[in-house]
């Protein structure tokens, strides 16, 4: 295997054999066959030379950053970063180094550039309310400038939650009338990656796809890939067998906590989560939430924020009855209506009996 | 709406609206039937040991000699799937949450193992009966669209609920919004059709063993 | 003349209460009743169901006492109660049911389907569909004073038979002593033995009686075709007498609806307890016994089997009181599968044994097969029962299908096998 990545990760101290071991581990990860890993391998080390490298354009909106964060938070940092060097980040808010006038060249050249060829990447959700005044950059509405962005791009990454779904800005009552990326943009392919952050190498596994097969991995119905989004968490939760025999944790530090038992009464939304965080964990495999002792918040879900509470079980109501007492009420005085008039009926029919003779048996 | 909606609105106001109308129609029911009331009898009874309104109310569970050979599907499927369904709902984990949230009682459940296996053999046995009453001349002839609708809609919780945890048809998420709701169909049409028995059936037996224990015959 | 389906609606409104609506809204359409009704069991027809017999009160039910069934009433989407679907459901009120009960045994929900037939039948009644035979029985009832037409002189001769056969006078009218004794018509024309029998173990007993001339007949038409206020006037006459002849007891005799009606209807058609304590024939013969009155000089040898009447055992409550009679004076008494409180009908109660068109006299022939059946499974050629009607029915159904069983009313066996 030749190439100038090979070459620059040599430099690093990463072994060819390293790097070929972590794109053979991608590729499991996303299920794909052995000769898969191989095939992702080849397509990056062979990444040209930085001028003909795939055009990535990062457009920020409402995000936290923490998407950003959590993309260069990676368990091989080295690594993850190289893969910034098979692509050409030609605008990303948070990374570069360019800002003001000058950021806002190297977007409109690399868009100019690249135009129908690169890959735009979002992160944040896009608000509508008082026409996109409520997030705006260099002049421009996130609205205007998502639209514009999309018209060039070959595909689009909805990155976080935020982007995919809404995230937290759109929790209720949406004061800024967010909505996600494929709310507005509906003729172009969009990858979803949710998480309130998403996974660092849910991230690089589906860039990595999209670079070693130029397309859009298999995607579920909300548009995220099945190979990080098919399974629930609590499928693959290891806390698994205590829900299955019912030993639950009640409070965040009994008996039941300290044994590791199932979070569910604790609000855990791992049946109802698609994610990779039973699995491939976060922090290279340290840990992730339900270990250290959380519920699942169910980041990577459409709405999850007013999914009724962090800390209410599935299976109890999401918001308290509110109807309950004064429909026994009003039932209680249907049943005493219907009595009264029932006495009425029967004591009419009382007075209405004359005494029963022979005659009238006969017609 | 997306499914996480979906699920997020029948486990808010889609259960708000069922738990309001099941119990205002409960209370509704109950008073319009009862308060009917009953003319007090003045013949002098005859007391016998066991023949009571209570008496009755247990003793009737017990199907009567040498009727369980002339009805062996009415009685066991019956049995059956009425017991399933009450370890179901009150003994699975997630259920018995939801009823502590609800009244605040709460008591230990089985392992969902075993609640599995209980599914199935309850959607075995309301099945049989549900072929049965197509098949037996005497429940065909008075069948009405009551009975087969009330049948569909005590089906479907048990078979969406099953399905959900088996990742049957649709994904997890939708199927178990669709476990909720129709749970929640089930309870607002339960007071206005027979499925009422559930409540009645305490007071039918109770009239019935006291009207006939006044004058001396335990039933 | 003056019956009409608006008053028959009426009265079903006056008799609906919350027994009813508890039954009508817990039925689940299960079909077991089914499985306990003989008319079913033996014909097939699922229209016997017993709680579809029921059908037009449930609809009055809903209609009038529903809030549900009430709207529905007025928006016009209500099936109403018709003149033809009564007349239709004549069948199935009166010629298929006896009111034996033993459907409201087997319910599981706990319905009480004799106790809302019963009911039905005060709606069937003035809307002038109960069947003819029935209606003939009450006129005669209450214009002559029995169903069968019978006048006191038929009467008086059958008591100056019995004082002749057994040597004792029999007491007319008399006030003051222990029992006033009823009889049924049926015993008065086809088992007048009935009465030497209870001669002769009274006076073994010490027990003082009367008949009273106008208060002799037991059955109750009225309560049998569904008119309260008729069965009021023919009940009265019997507590009349008894309070006025200041009587400590009234015996009812062996007839099943008789009980019924003195027994559990009387005090509620009259609106309050009697003066006079009533008890059944089988309940002081069972006293006797345990008090070593009815000692037998000899037993009765033939293998026999008992027919415990509906409405005396499973419906009036002796429960107790006629096994240990008849095994008291039968050697070799087999106790039947269906024995005491869940005994299978004769076929012919509640009034259906007056009913005499075609088609309901091969109903019961039909019913009767499980009567058959008993005796053949029991392989015995001897049978014992305590009430009229059924003995009368039962031979009917003998002659019927040719079989050779003898039948034996109780009081009667007692009597005969009685040490002097």
């Amino acid at each position: 295997m030749q190439g100038p990545l090979i070459d620059t990760l040599a430099r690093r101290g990463v072994t060819r054999r390293t790097f070929f071991k972590y794109c053979a581990t991608l590729a499991s990860l996303m299920a794909l066959p052995p000769s898969a890993g191989r095939a992702m391998a080849e397509a990056m080390a062979a990444a040209p030379a930085a001028s003909k490298r795939p055009s990535v354009i990062w457009l920020p909106f409402q995000e936290c950053t923490g998407c950003t964060e959590s993309i260069t938070r990676s368990h091989s940092p080295s690594i993850e970063g190289l893969i910034f060097d098979a692509i050409s980040l030609d605008y990303q808010e948070t990374l570069m180094a360019a800002a003001g006038h000058q950021a806002e060249e190297a977007l409109h050249h690399a868009m100019k550039e690249n135009e129908g060829k690169y890959l735009l990447i979002v992160d944040g959700s896009i608000p509508l309310g008082l026409d996109g005044a409520y997030s705006c950059i260099a002049g421009k509405t996130n609205l205007e400038a998502l639209k514009e962005a999309a018209k060039g791009a070959a595909a689009i990454v909805a990155m976080g939650s935020c982007a995919a779904f809404g995230g937290i800005p759109k929790a209720n009552p949406n004061p800024t009338g967010a909505v996600s990326v494929s709310d507005i943009i509906k003729d172009k392919p969009i990858i979803n990656i949710p998480g309130c952050p998403p996974i660092p190498v849910v991230m690089t596994g589906v860039l990595a796809h999209y670079l070693t097969f130029g397309t859009v991995p298999e995607l579920d119905k909300l548009g995220r890939p099945k190979a990080f989004y098919g399974e629930t968490i609590h499928d693959r939760c290891y806390r698994r067998p205590f829900y299955d025999q019912g030993k639950f944790a009640k409070t965040f530090d009994d008996e039941g906590a300290r044994k590791g038992w199932c979070l569910f009464e604790l609000g855990c939304k791992g049946p109802v989560t698609y994610n990779a965080c039973a699995t491939v964990k976060w922090n290279a495999g340290t840990s992730w939430p339900v270990e250290s002792g959380h519920g699942c918040l169910g980041c990577s879900e459409p709405d999850f924020w007013d999914g009724g509470g962090f800390y209410r079980a599935l299976s109890r109501p999401a918001d308290p009855l509110k109807m309950a007492a004064t429909a026994a009420a009003v039932g209680a005085a249907a049943g005493v209506a219907i009595t009264f008039a029932n006495r009425a009926k029967k004591s009419s029919a009382k007075a209405a009996h004359e005494t029963v003779t022979l005659a009238d048996l006969e017609k | 709406m997306n499914e996480m909606q979906f699920l997020t609105w029948v486990r808010g106001p889609g259960l708000d609206i069922a738990i309001g109308i099941f119990l205002l129609g409960v209370l509704w029911r109950l008073i319009e039937i009862y308060s009917l009331g009953r003319k007090v009898d003045v013949a002098p009874g005859r007391h016998r040991d066991g023949a009571s309104g209570l008496h009755t109310v247990f003793r009737r569970s017990v199907p009567p000699p040498g009727m369980i050979k002339r009805s062996p599907v009415t009685y066991i499927g019956g049995y059956v799937f009425h017991i399933g369904l009450a370890i179901i709902v009150f003994l699975f984990e997630p259920h018995i949450i939801l009823i502590r949230d609800l009244t605040g009682l709460s008591w230990p459940g089985l392992p969902s193992q075993v609640i599995d296996l209980v599914s199935v053999i309850t959607l075995g046995a309301m099945l049989v009966v549900l072929a049965d009453r197509i098949k037996n001349p005497v429940k065909r002839y008075l069948s009405t669209f009551a009975d087969w609708f009330t049948w569909t809609l005590t089906f479907l919780p048990v078979l969406t609920g099953w399905m959900a945890v088996q990742h049957l048809l649709l994904p997890y998420t939708t199927m178990l919004a669709l476990h909720i709701l129709s749970v929640e169909l089930l309870l607002i049409v339960l007071p206005f059709t027979k499925l009422f028995h559930a409540f009645t059936v305490f007071g039918s037996r109770w009239y019935l063993g006291k009207i006939n224990g006044h004058r001396g015959v335990p039933v | 003349m003056s019956a009409s389906l608006q008053k028959g609606i009426n009265a079903l409104k006056e008799v609906i209460d919350a027994p009813v609506a508890s039954y009508l809204n817990s039925c689940v359409h299960c079909g077991l009743c089914a499985e306990a009704c003989l008319f079913h069991l033996e014909t097939g027809d699922p229209k016997y169901t017993p709680i579809h017999k029921l059908e037009p009160l449930r609809r009055v039910y809903e209609q009038e006492y529903t809030l549900l069934g009430r709207l529905k009433k007025m928006v016009g989407l209500s099936k109403a109660v018709t003149d033809d679907e009564l007349e239709e459901w004549q069948e199935l009120v009166y010629d298929s049911c006896t009111m034996c009960g033993r459907c409201s045994m087997v319910c599981p929900v706990g319905n009480d389907i004799v106790y809302m037939v019963r009911k039905l039948r005060e709606g069937m009644a003035v809307s002038g569909h109960a069947p003819d035979g029935i209606k003939g029985a009450t006129k005669r009832t209450v214009e002559i004073g029995g169903p069968m037409g019978l006048k006191w002189p038929a009467v008086a001769n059958v008591i100056k038979k019995a004082e002749a056969a057994t040597g004792e006078t029999i007491n007319v009218d008399k006030p003051g002593v222990d029992y006033l004794v009823l009889l049924s018509s049926m015993e008065i024309v086809n088992y007048p033995e009935y009465l030497e029998a209870l001669v002769k173990i009274f006076k073994k007993a010490g027990i003082t009686f009367t008949l009273a001339s106008d208060a002799f007949e037991a059955t109750n038409a009225g309560m049998q075709i569904g008119a309260s206020d008729i069965a009021k006037v023919i009940v009265s006459r019997i507590i009349n007498s008894a309070e006025k002849l200041g009587v400590k007891y009234v015996l009812s005799p062996e007839c099943g609806h008789a009980y019924m009606a003195i027994r559990w209807e009387g005090p509620n058609l009259i609106g309050r307890p009697y003066k006079f304590e009533v008890r059944h024939v089988l309940e002081v013969l069972e006293e006797l016994r345990q008090k070593g009155v009815l000692k037998m000089k000899d037993k009765f040898k033939e293998p026999l089997i008992l027919h415990d009447p509906c409405q005396i055992v499973r419906r009036g409550g002796v429960l107790e009181a006629p096994e240990p009679l008849v095994q008291t004076v039968a050697e070799n008494y087999i106790p039947i599968v269906d024995k005491q409180k869940w005994n299978w009908c004769c076929g012919g109660g509640g009034g259906a044994s007056a009913i005499h068109t075609e088609e309901a006299e091969a109903l019961r022939a039909k019913a009767f097969r499980i009567k058959k059946r008993q005796i053949e499974e029991n392989g015995v050629n001897t049978m014992v029962t305590f009430c009229a009607n059924c003995r009368i029915v039962i031979e009917e159904g003998f002659d019927h299908y040719e079989m050779n069983t003898q039948l034996l009313g109780l009081t009667e066996l007692l009597a005969e096998h009685l040490e002097d």
